[in-house]
């Protein structure tokens, strides 16, 4: 029992906590998959700027101010960016759409690099989440504890919005037929973008839990946690919310117990792994719905 | 039959012609850049964007003309890239390289071996073009790997597959059991290159040229058709599985030896480097040339180099900022250039030249004839 407290709950502890923000980030790259079927490759470069964003938020503002500002601020980029780099290839083959994002994605990049010199900056501690607490004779920071609690809570409250709200019943029918939603009614304009505010307001929350944990944020940060919460949302069957919230947690959780072994090269080839693994046995992912081919 | 035999005898002749009047101009123009101090990055801009043509054509070839849509082009040039430099590392100077492993386990460099048997001016350089086709024959035995899997998969999920192989990849090179191959996390540094600008056009216009002919063969139309309908082209008895696992594997041997040409021109490599925006930067020439044209590819290979190293340093200078804007900095040429970029995609969706061929524009009426009979 003693060994288990001290070798295996820090690793655990680590891997649901990380499991959680993935989560968080998965849960914007399913919704907006199950909608446009479209990677939006963007997303963890909005997740990026999230983070540089409460960076210099906090230089000129209290941090009651900073967060809900650095929400607003992602929320209104990701908005932007549906309306400016998506929308307007609409009806382009998909490929197209797929394009743009990756675009998009050099585009923040740049900017980021451009606007923060491409040094990796320290991200501002926010106080309580980054306070250090004990569980079972271990010492963590509190953001690891409040990271699963606080996917699980915000989790609960999309599934509420998407099954018992008008706006979330107009999402459920465009993810299953964006054309005959159209048809029925359904402003699907306004649903996209609802999807994108939805889904970059969890990467924003997303993005403090993480870089409370990591520390530095710099341009490319985003990429490879961008990257494993998509192959979370895969994993779990992509377009489906508990899917994506299930992958997370199981990636991170592995990721971690790799590293504890003692392979930590090897916990991104793992993520990989299982991604092709998943694509090949069951292209669907765990909750997936199957998708009928179209000619 | 004779016809296309004819035609294909007459390409090849004249993309050889072409290739021998750019080796020359080549030369030339390394001459008028080592002629001023202000005038030397040309020669990097021209050598990085003659290897990033071949990247994009072979990347072309897959995303253009079979309708993969991969993103696994970094995986592939980080194989090439690391064959290259581990084979021609000289001897004497491999204890010095992988200092932290006894020298390596790989103890010969092949110019060197072919330096010893055909003579020093000749030997190094067959042997630098041996180790290239080496390069770009491992990457497709890694590519034929790959693909056994996940050419099975559709569009999106084959993208996203691709580029976690490539991210696999790039972990697998950095672990320390292969480090007495790989030197691990540290750089591969020392090996041979070429000292000129005309080696490496004539090796990309030579890849180039295979290409131009692969594409204007019978397998080029099947892959065409696999693009336009997979379903109508099966149907016509075109064997799926076997078309594009073909030209899966000759997209990687080109990127493979792209690779390799770019380990000489960076003259030093990293794993940590070969990440996936480089795949991005390479998509990026591919759509700004148009989605199926390989001298598009090759033209916005030259113009996205040139823009990003050359042409628009100016903006990165905050000397020459106007008035009371302080816009330009380090790092502004980027953002305007992506910009740039991103209008492209939006609005100029064919690209530079669509899916039109460069001779193509001084022949209206085939083109147009061309054009009614292929959409």
């Amino acid at each position: 029992m003693q060994t288990f407290t001290q070798t295996m709950l820090p690793t655990l502890l680590a891997g649901i906590s990380a499991g959680g923000q993935y989560a968080l980030i998965a849960l914007g790259y399913t919704m907006v998959y199950g909608i446009l079927r479209l990677i939006n490759f963007a997303h963890g470069d909005i997740f990026t700027v999230a983070g540089f964003v409460m960076f210099y938020a906090i230089t000129v503002m209290p941090v009651y101010l900073a967060i809900p500002f650095t929400i607003f601020v992602t929320v209104l980029l990701g908005f932007t960016v549906e309306r400016l780099a998506y929308k307007p290839l609409r009806s382009a083959p998909r490929m197209s759409v797929m394009i743009s994002a990756i675009g998009v994605s050099y585009l923040l990049q740049n900017l980021m690099w451009y606007i923060t010199g491409g040094q990796p900056q320290q991200y501002p501690v926010i106080p309580w989440i980054s306070d250090k607490v004990v569980i079972l004779g271990q010492e963590t920071k509190r953001v690891t504890v409040i990271t699963p609690i606080l996917t699980v809570v915000l989790i609960l409250i999309l599934l509420l919005l998407i099954k018992r709200t008008k706006i979330g019943l107009a999402m459920r029918a465009a993810s299953r037929d964006f054309e005959t939603a159209r048809l029925m009614g359904v402003k699907i304009n306004g649903v996209i973008s609802m999807t994108f505010v939805i889904g970059s307001f969890l990467a924003a929350v997303g993005s403090f839990l993480f870089f409370s944990n990591y520390s530095t944020v710099s341009p490319t940060v985003g990429t490879m946690p961008g990257l494993k919460a998509f192959v979370a949302a895969v994993f779990g069957g992509i377009g489906s919310i508990p899917g994506a919230v299930v992958g997370g947690f199981i990636i991170g959780i592995c990721e971690n117990i790799i590293r504890a072994l003692g392979y930590s090269t090897f916990s991104d080839a793992f993520t990989f792994a299982l991604l092709i693994l998943v694509l090949c046995l069951k292209p669907t992912g765990l909750f997936g719905e199957k998708l009928e081919e179209k000619v | 039959m004779m016809k296309t035999k004819n035609n294909s005898a007459k390409t090849l002749l004249m993309g050889l012609v072409v290739i021998a009047v750019l080796a020359v101009l080549s030369v030339g123009a390394e001459a008028i850049a080592n002629s001023a101090s202000s005038l030397s990055i040309m020669l990097a801009v021209l050598k990085k964007a003659t290897v990033y043509a071949l990247l994009a054509v072979s990347m072309n070839l897959l995303n253009g003309f079979t309708g993969l849509f991969s993103l696994g082009q970094a995986g592939f040039m980080l194989v090439g890239a690391y064959t290259y430099a581990i084979l021609t590392i000289p001897a004497a100077k491999r204890a010095g390289v992988y200092q932290y492993y006894d020298g390596g386990v790989v103890k010969f460099s092949i110019p060197e071996v072919f330096s010893g048997v055909l003579g020093e001016s000749i030997g190094p350089v067959v042997g630098m073009v041996l180790t290239l086709v080496i390069c770009g024959l491992l990457a497709a035995f890694f590519g034929w790997l790959i693909g056994l899997p996940v050419l099975r998969l559709k569009s999106d999920y084959l993208a996203i597959a691709t580029l976690g192989f490539a991210e696999i990849m790039r972990t697998f090179i950095q672990f320390e059991g292969f480090a007495p191959l790989t030197n691990g996390s540290n750089t591969l540094r020392q090996y041979t290159t070429f000292k000129h600008l005309y080696p490496y056009v004539i090796v990309v216009g030579i890849c180039i040229l295979i290409l131009v002919l692969l594409i204007n063969s019978t397998y080029g139309r099947a892959f065409k058709a696999i693009r336009d309908d997979e379903i109508a082209a099966e149907a016509m008895g075109i064997n799926l599985a076997k078309h594009k696992m073909m030209s899966f594997v000759i997209s990687s041997f080109f990127a493979g030896v792209g690779g390799g040409l770019m380990a000489m021109y960076m003259s030093s490599v990293q794993a940590k480097g070969f990440t996936s925006a480089m795949t991005y930067e390479i998509l990026l020439m591919v759509v700004i040339g148009g989605i199926g044209s390989i001298s598009g590819s090759i033209i916005a290979s030259f113009l996205f180099i040139g823009c990003s190293e050359w042409w628009l340093r100016f903006l990165d200078d905050p000397a020459n900022n106007i008035g009371g804007l302080s816009l330009l900095a380090p790092g502004f040429r980027m953002v305007v250039f992506s910009v740039f970029i991103m209008i492209v995609v939006l609005f100029f969706r064919r690209g530079l030249m669509g899916d039109k061929e460069f001779p193509d524009l001084f022949r209206r009426g085939k083109r147009q004839k061309k054009g009614a009979a292929g959409k």
